[in-house]
């Protein structure tokens, strides 16, 4: 990755310089030893690869340390980034619009604790407060419906706030990381393999992905490769995991429409490609199964082909399920012409994944910086435009098809060999990148001399995409709630990590 | 051809459990059991474990489930792990605060209403819990129930580790739910803190914040574990 040092003066204009050239900011990380030292990765253009801009904010006492323009105001997918690390690194940033009561909740921890640096005071942070949410629509009659956070079924834990004149919500605002459970900070000084645990269990249902990202990260600082076989395995469970969320994604909106009878059948068939991952990986939802330097365990071809077939199987199934969906007429006039999310807004608020794809966004890591075996594997990556409900449902359909397609390609003739590569510790520090089934993940790591993780920067697609609900939830009925929630298919223990 | 037909005409998938076991491969992960305090490999294996689920006592070394966080470090397709693993669905115990029987009663037998809490879950633990409603496990043929209010729940079915901003609303959940009720901690996290807990932000474990009745290990627990721990709290057997 390139990377080159910018002063605080310069920060903005470059910024924009760069996104007027298409590249695309990824994450901030901070790197926080006395002096914070902020670095704005961005994601190239195809062959153009990584860079980042590191800015070590000028000037002499602690509090000017920490006071940072924002980049908000000129790039709004800068705006919860910034708003996430002013709340854990308690930096300001010069000319936000909004910060405070956002990782950390305004009720339950003080202003300025920063939990992320070194030797920040934090069992003294904590308060016990009544909070009330902010009321901007000021109509007659206008009030605020709070949905959460234990709320529905087995929903994740999150806070909506609907805000309406009776009917119609005019907006919503989500108050998330209740489930903040400090991945980042908690990996700090851990063994290179033990802060993978972490990474792998912030969001289970795409834990494969992340594990991968992170091995990624971590096999670059430590000059080792995944042996070709490793490599063409890891591909190949990172796709079955994409199916198997792709089809609890559809399940999930099937079931906010009520259509049980559809809901039941997709669940089975989420169990079946549950059952092939646990029969194939040794863990159902693929824990333990990455490691640095390759893979922990190896799978013979035999169980490999006869999990692809499986999953074939199953793809052929949600198919059908979904050719039938979109002759239900009950069901489509639920989905169709809701939550729209237009091209403009999901490239500027730096919206990911299928969720940005059904946008006609489309912007795939597998394609735009190929990793691993998708170096010679390219998968089809499907897209709508019309940006509804409807659209993001066909999107995920479309995906299911386009993984197994690939999953038959990867199958085919393995390379063999072990899988699992000897490292030895050293330091330094390195981007990881994957295209999780929600989207774009990116980690930024850095590990000591004994291999340990002196810190890591952990964007999941989630956090990029729960930017953009509001907007996919502005002027809509009630009833369409749970619907719109559902068709987003947006993760809150990934964005909480 | 209509839903209601396509699904009459899929016939019966529900498994037989309980009333036989269920041997489909991939339902059961395992569970690190059985300790040989002779074996020196076994002692070996406390230092590779990294939540401390495999501890080396003096001249013995002990599993704690509660702790296991299914890293796979020890599994027995792992490079000639020594230690045995179990695969039946009795993982869960109850909690060490816990006196007596935790199960509700006969009176439960045939209806009992869970209220599922987030309190930090990674996603997995829920997921699983879900699929208790699929055709396949199916809860609802045994009486058992997700409610969304914790008003007419029997249960409070925790997952997570329970992080700093879920306590009040865990809490709230649980004083809201009448009388009888139990706990029921599922998941390594919401069993001790897991990998999470204690934490600056994390409790360790759903016992810190609300009394605790029953705890299920695993990371996470496959469904029939869940609903081997929910058909024992429903009374259909006594702990």
């Amino acid at each position: 990755m390139r990377s080159r040092t910018i002063d605080s003066a310069a920060l903005v204009e470059t910024c924009m310089a760069l996104s007027g050239d298409g590249w695309r900011l990824a994450t901030i990380a901070v790197t926080d030893a006395e002096l914070p030292e902020l670095r704005y990765v961005f994601c190239g253009p195809r062959s153009a690869g990584w860079q980042q801009l590191v800015l070590r904010p000028a000037g002499a006492t602690d509090a000017a340390n920490r006071r940072v323009p924002s980049l908000a105001p000129s790039n709004v997918a800068a705006d919860w980034l910034e708003r996430e690390i002013e709340d854990l690194f308690a930096i300001d940033f010069v000319g936000h619009p909004l910060l405070g009561d956002f990782v950390l909740h305004d009720n339950r921890w003080a202003e300025g604790v920063g939990p992320m640096r070194p030797g920040a005071r934090i069992r003294e942070a904590r308060v016990e407060r009544a909070w009330q949410p902010r009321r901007v629509l000021r109509e007659e009659g206008a009030f605020v419906m709070p949905v959460g956070p234990v709320y529905a079924g087995e929903a994740e834990s999150a806070l909506f706030l609907l805000e309406t004149v009776g009917e119609d919500v005019v907006r919503t605002v989500p108050r998330l990381f209740y489930k903040y459970r400090g991945v980042e900070k908690l990996a700090q000084g851990r063994s290179v393999q033990d802060a993978l645990l972490l990474v792998e269990r912030a969001n289970g249902t795409s834990a494969f992905a992340h594990a991968w990202t992170y091995c990624m990260a971590a096999e670059e600082i430590l000059g080792v490769r995944a042996p070709a076989r490793a490599e063409r395995l890891r591909a190949v469970f990172a796709e079955l995991e994409r199916v198997r969320r792709h089809v609890a994604a559809i399940r999930a909106i099937v079931d906010s429409t009520a259509l049980w009878v559809g809901a039941a059948r997709l669940l089975e068939l989420e169990e079946r490609l549950l059952r092939a991952c646990g029969a194939a990986g040794g863990h159902r939802y693929l824990f333990g199964l990455a490691t640095v330097g390759g893979l922990q365990r190896d799978v013979d071809d035999s169980t490999l082909l006869a999990v692809a077939n499986d999953a074939s199987d199953v793809g052929k199934h949600v198919v059908a399920t979904v050719e039938q969906l979109a002759h239900t007429s009950s069901f489509l006039d639920r989905i169709q012409r809701v939550g729209i999310l237009t091209q403009a807004q999901a490239e500027q608020f730096g919206a990911v994944g299928p969720f940005a794809r059904a946008s006609g966004a489309v912007f795939d890591l597998r394609c735009e910086q190929p990793y691993g075996a998708y170096a010679t594997f390219q998968p089809v990556v499907p897209s709508a435009d019309e940006g509804d409900g409807y659209a993001r449902l066909r999107v995920l359909a479309q995906e299911i098809r386009s993984s197994l397609a690939l999953i038959a390609e990867l199958t085919r003739e393995i390379p063999t060999g072990p899988v699992r590569t000897a490292w030895s510790a050293r330091s330094g520090e390195a981007l990881g990148w994957a295209e999780a089934p929600g989207g774009a993940s990116v980690q930024l790591l850095r590990l000591d001399d004994e291999a340990r993780c002196i810190d890591l920067r952990f964007t999941p697609p989630s956090f990029r995409n729960w930017q953009n609900f509001r907007w996919v939830t502005e002027d809509f009925a009630f009833q369409d709630f749970p619907i719109i929630l559902a068709t987003c298919g947006l993760c809150v223990a990934e964005n909480d990590r | 051809m209509s839903w209601f037909l396509r699904g009459i005409l899929g016939g019966i998938r529900t498994t037989r459990y309980p009333a036989k076991p269920e041997n489909a491969p991939g339902t059961n992960p395992g569970l690190p059991a059985g300790v040989d305090p002779a074996d020196a490999a076994q002692r070996l294996l406390a230092d590779t474990c990294p939540t401390n689920a495999i501890v080396d006592i003096a001249e013995a070394v002990e599993i704690r489930a509660e702790r296991c966080i299914h890293c796979m470090r020890c599994a027995p397709r792992a490079a000639a792990s020594p230690l045995p693993w179990r695969y039946d669905t009795q993982w869960a115990v109850n909690a060490p605060k816990r006196i007596g029987d935790a199960s509700l009663g006969k009176t439960f037998r045939k209806s009992v209403h869970v209220r599922v809490v987030d309190a930090g879950d990674c996603g997995a633990c829920l997921s699983e819990i879900l699929h208790l409603n699929d055709p396949l496990y199916n809860m609802h043929r045994l009486g058992i129930f997700i409610t969304p209010t914790p008003r007419q729940a029997d249960v409070l079915l925790v997952v997570g580790p329970v992080t700093e901003q879920m306590r009040v609303p865990l809490r709230e959940a649980y004083d809201a739910m009448p009388e009888p009720k139990r706990v029921l901690a599922v998941g390594a996290c919401a069993a001790s803190g897991g990998i999470f807990g204690p934490s600056f932000t994390a409790a360790a474990g759903a016992s810190d914040v609300v009394p605790v009745d029953v705890v299920v290990p695993g990371c996470p627990p496959p469904p029939l574990v869940i609903l081997e721990a929910l058909l024992a709290l429903a009374g259909h057997r006594s702990r």
